[in-house]
């Protein structure tokens, strides 16, 4: 990029654009609050070793996804992108709740109404419910503390 | 932290730790990891400008989140905790359909069993919160997130939760 055209991260840190910035191709002049927001979290030269760390056809995804991260920690500094996977777990337990009531509710009407045809997959097999809510539960325990080691 | 013992991060950085630091509550002596990876990702400078625009009370909550954050960077450089929450925007949006099927399929038989009943109401399903702009906008289309290396954030999170406690109040 010419020192006229410099990217966002090279404006805000106001120094020169060279040609083969790597900031650059992520983070667009046309764009200078994505920058702020990854730089006031990460910092530049964190995202910068971040980005080299990253085989150069994944860099782009990689931006993004810290870009988004940074800006979640800006709108919430306690949680950041924990509270958004928190609150989607949340809303994954409530749906799976209506269907379980859902479903439990077909099967009723299939026991008041037994004379009515219905068709092989309405035909609710309550066990094979409860199994699949049972796997769903399994696949997000919430009774474990979070550990700092993975 | 007084005492004799400098917390983990004064232990990384090689400073005293002085009697009001602000990481000491946070980042014991005795797992100096917690606070490597933080420093890795953000930064003891960040984390440390960060900390102090919170509450006192909030902040444990902030160092926790952040730890999470910074092995999800670690183990998944790309994606980091990203890939988990399209694989969770992935699965509430599997679950909404089958609860849309559940629904049309009582409304159906409602309907087979007494024509002029009124049908149970549809349960409205999109919740409105504060971070309805990051939850309700899902992750742009060329994010490959559905089979790529952020299985092993997935792994993660069906082995263990965040906190011990309901962190969205």
């Amino acid at each position: 990029m010419s020192s006229f055209g410099r990217c966002a991260a090279c404006k805000y840190l106001r120094r020169k654009c060279p040609q083969d910035c790597i900031l650059a191709p992520y983070f667009p002049s046309s764009n200078p609050q994505r920058f702020a927001c990854v730089h006031k979290i990460f910092g530049a030269s964190n995202v910068t070793k971040m980005l080299q760390q990253v085989p150069e056809h994944l860099r782009a995804e990689a931006a993004e996804c810290i870009s988004y991260e940074a800006i979640a920690r800006v709108q919430d500094p306690v949680y950041g992108c924990v509270g958004i996977i928190t609150q989607l777990q949340q809303q994954i337990v409530q749906i799976h709740s209506e269907i379980m009531k859902t479903k439990g509710e077909m099967v009723a009407h299939h026991s008041a109404h037994p004379q009515h045809h219905t068709s092989p997959q309405q035909q609710g097999d309550p066990s094979q419910f409860i199994s699949i809510h049972q796997q769903e539960q399994n696949n997000f325990q919430s009774d474990k503390h979070l550990s700092g080691n993975f | 932290m007084g005492g004799n013992s400098p917390c983990a991060s004064c232990k990384l950085l090689r400073r005293r730790c002085a009697k009001g630091c602000i990481f000491a509550p946070y980042f014991p002596p005795d797992d100096p990891h917690r606070f490597a990876i933080v420093h890795k990702v953000f930064g003891a400078s960040n984390i440390s400008k960060m900390l102090q625009e919170l509450p006192v009370h909030q902040r444990a909550d902030a160092v926790n989140s952040l730890v999470y954050e910074a092995n999800a960077r670690v183990r998944d450089p790309v994606y980091g905790c990203v890939g988990a929450i399209s694989y969770l925007q992935n699965q509430v949006a599997q679950l909404q359909m089958q609860l849309a099927v559940a629904q049309a399929e009582i409304l159906c038989i409602q309907v087979q069993q007494e024509p002029m009943a009124m049908p149970s109401p549809v349960v409205p399903m999109d919740g409105s919160d504060d971070k309805s702009f990051l939850l309700h906008n899902n992750l742009p289309q060329y994010f490959n997130l559905a089979s790529n290396s952020s299985n092993v954030t997935h792994e993660s999170l069906k082995r263990e939760s965040f906190f011990g406690h309901d962190m969205v109040s």
